[in-house]
């Protein structure tokens, strides 16, 4: 795909350590495939990844940003992703006043048992990048 | 449970549901609220003559342990190897309780004046270090699997009533005769009712295949009839257990492969007349066939509690998707949960029979007493942590946090190590990031996050 289109993205994924980075890990363990294109970035609970660190993603080259956590109500820290589901989408929203198309940020809830969710959501998510392009190239136009 | 009630450090308190807890590992407090037994446990000696003296000469409302099938008095023991051996009344039927007037038949013979109409509800509060969560299992509804017919068939039982039914102690004393008088010639057990079913629960409840070769074997030596079991496939891990199969085998025990499609009266042909026809494929033939038997035996799976979402909100448990309490870890964890200092045992986190029950509440608590005797614990080091000379004191963080770690000390925030679990979102909501997630800083963060793009 990458010869095809000539661009490869570059990808932060936040996972936090007790849902999706172990349905990641379970997804590797199946041989399933995912892209290669998601660079992973643990954090104890999806709670964790304020604003200031999507918008660190994006300024140190990021063309996509995926947060994800448990599915609501399975959080292992009882609501810590209440919170992200609260601030991603404000975030979100806020994200075309700095030139960046909200598109390039996604909240995704993806449990442990989920290795098959875990690889449709990357891929999906990568399939979206890689048709919007570079991000540098977007803010510079 | 004798022992139990007996142990000097064991104190048992029947009647009693906990109602709020509060603090953390090694420091909880329970509210404890105990509903009147009527009885004074500190007076009663179990001899059990305010039963024979009740005004009610006759035992006349349904007895909850034997399933309904017997009756009981107003003032009754539950069950006779109850712990402890004391009686307690019934409220909704109990004359004196009810009306106020009554000659207190049993209060005038009990000689230690132990019983007392005028108790009331209790509340306390205590402290304890440790919590174990037994709060055990629920029998599915066999209503829930309608074309079974239980509750429109009289002859239709539930697997527990069946139990009662053959128990020396229950209310036909071991014999099995039906609800309409009859001794059964031929008995139809129905495995799987509830379980490993799409329509209700998925799972297969574990100790129904045992239980349903047990009453098989009962029922054939307590009335001589003849057994169907109706299997999808038989499960006898355990010790003895798959021997006790064969010796079923052995007895003339009938094993039918197929899943039952009805019960139904509906007699179509000869010698189907006053009978309960099942209908199942046999499998192992390839043939459907109809099954007439004098009594069906529902072997109905195990399922969560009705009440385990507010049991699991009480105790900041999480629950698995089948309802049951979840374990820390499956299989390296299986009696801890994620809240430190609460322990499971038993059915309360899945289905499981006696002997693993036993095994499983043993280790809770071997935890339980390894965590208190140690008296301090090792804490993960991901702990948030606060910068006093950053913190403004805006409060921000306090609401967020699951745990309720952090306090405001001197106008400033404050972590509990103890009840800090990490997770961070206090870090992510500081405007003036004065928390750092140990481990995880924004520094750390932001250079994994370089690290990783270039």
């Amino acid at each position: 795909m990458s010869v095809e289109s000539g661009f490869d993205p570059k990808i932060v994924a936040f996972m936090c350590n007790w849902c999706t980075y172990a349905g990641a890990d379970n997804a590797g363990v199946a041989r399933m495939e995912s892209p290669h294109n998601i660079l992973a970035v643990r954090v104890m609970c999806s709670g964790r990844v304020s604003p200031e660190m999507v918008i660190r993603a994006f300024r140190s080259g990021a063309d996509g940003v995926l947060v994800m956590g448990c599915h609501i109500g399975d959080c292992h820290y009882a609501a810590g992703n209440h919170r992200t589901a609260k601030r991603m989408p404000l975030l979100r929203n806020l994200l075309g006043y700095v030139g960046i198309n909200p598109e390039r940020m996604e909240l995704a809830w993806v449990s442990a048992g989920e290795a098959p969710r875990f690889v449709e959501v990357t891929q999906a998510f990568t399939k979206k990048i890689r048709n919007l392009g570079p991000l540098a190239q977007e803010v510079t136009e | 449970m004798m022992d139990a009630g007996r142990h000097p450090r064991i104190k048992l308190m029947t009647c009693s549901e906990v109602v709020a807890v509060s603090g953390y590992m090694g420091n909880y407090r329970a509210t404890i609220r105990t509903k009147p037994r009527y009885i004074r446990e500190d007076l009663c000696v179990g001899c059990l003559q305010c039963i024979d003296a009740c005004v009610f000469k006759k035992p006349r409302f349904p007895d909850e342990f034997n399933m309904g099938l017997g009756l009981r008095k107003p003032v009754y023991l539950p069950f006779p190897q109850a712990t402890p051996q004391v009686p307690l009344i019934d409220p909704e039927n109990c004359l004196q309780l009810k009306t106020g007037k009554c000659k207190q038949g049993c209060a005038e013979k009990c000689e230690r004046k132990a019983v007392d109409f005028e108790q009331k509800e209790k509340i306390q509060e205590v402290q304890v270090g440790t919590i174990i969560v037994a709060t055990g299992f629920k029998t599915v509804d066999p209503h829930k699997v309608p074309y079974y017919g239980y509750g429109k068939y009289p002859n239709v039982y539930t697997a527990l009533e069946a139990e009662r039914l053959v128990s020396a102690s229950g209310p036909t004393e071991g014999e099995v005769i039906l609800r309409d008088g009859r001794k059964p010639e031929t008995v139809g057990i129905i495995h799987c009712v509830g379980s490993r079913d799409e329509k209700t629960n998925r799972w297969c409840s574990r100790v129904c295949c045992m239980y349903s070769l047990k009453l098989a074997h009962l029922i054939r030596e307590h009335s001589g009839a003849k057994i169907y079991n109706f299997y999808i496939d038989m499960r006898t891990p355990g010790k003895g257990y798959e021997e006790f199969y064969n010796k079923l085998l052995e007895e003339g025990v009938q094993f039918i492969r197929g899943r039952v499609a009805e019960v139904t009266d509906w007699a179509v042909k000869p010698g189907e007349e006053g009978k309960l026809i099942l209908r199942v494929e046999d499998t192992m033939i390839g043939q459907v066939r109809r099954i007439p038997v004098d009594m069906v035996v529902l072997s109905t799976g195990l399922e969560s509690q009705p009440d385990a979402a507010k049991v699991s909100a009480l105790f900041g448990l999480s629950r698995s998707a089948d309802g049951f309490f979840a374990e820390a870890h499956p299989k390296l964890r299986p009696v801890e949960t994620n809240t430190d200092g609460v322990f499971l045992a038993g059915c309360a986190q899945g289905p499981r029979d006696v002997p693993d029950a036993v095994a499983h509440a043993g280790a809770a608590a071997s935890m339980a007493i390894a965590l208190l005797n140690k008296g301090e614990v090792t804490i993960a080091p991901t702990t948030a942590k606060v910068v006093r000379e950053k913190c403004v004191g805006c409060g921000d963080c306090l609401p967020v946090c699951p745990y309720t770690a952090i306090s405001r000390v001197e106008g400033k925030a404050e972590v509990n190590a103890a009840l800090c679990k990490g997770c961070g979102t206090c870090v992510a909501t500081c405007p003036s990031g004065a928390i750092e997630g140990l481990h995880f800083t924004d520094e750390q963060l932001v250079a994994q996050i370089e690290g990783v793009l270039t």
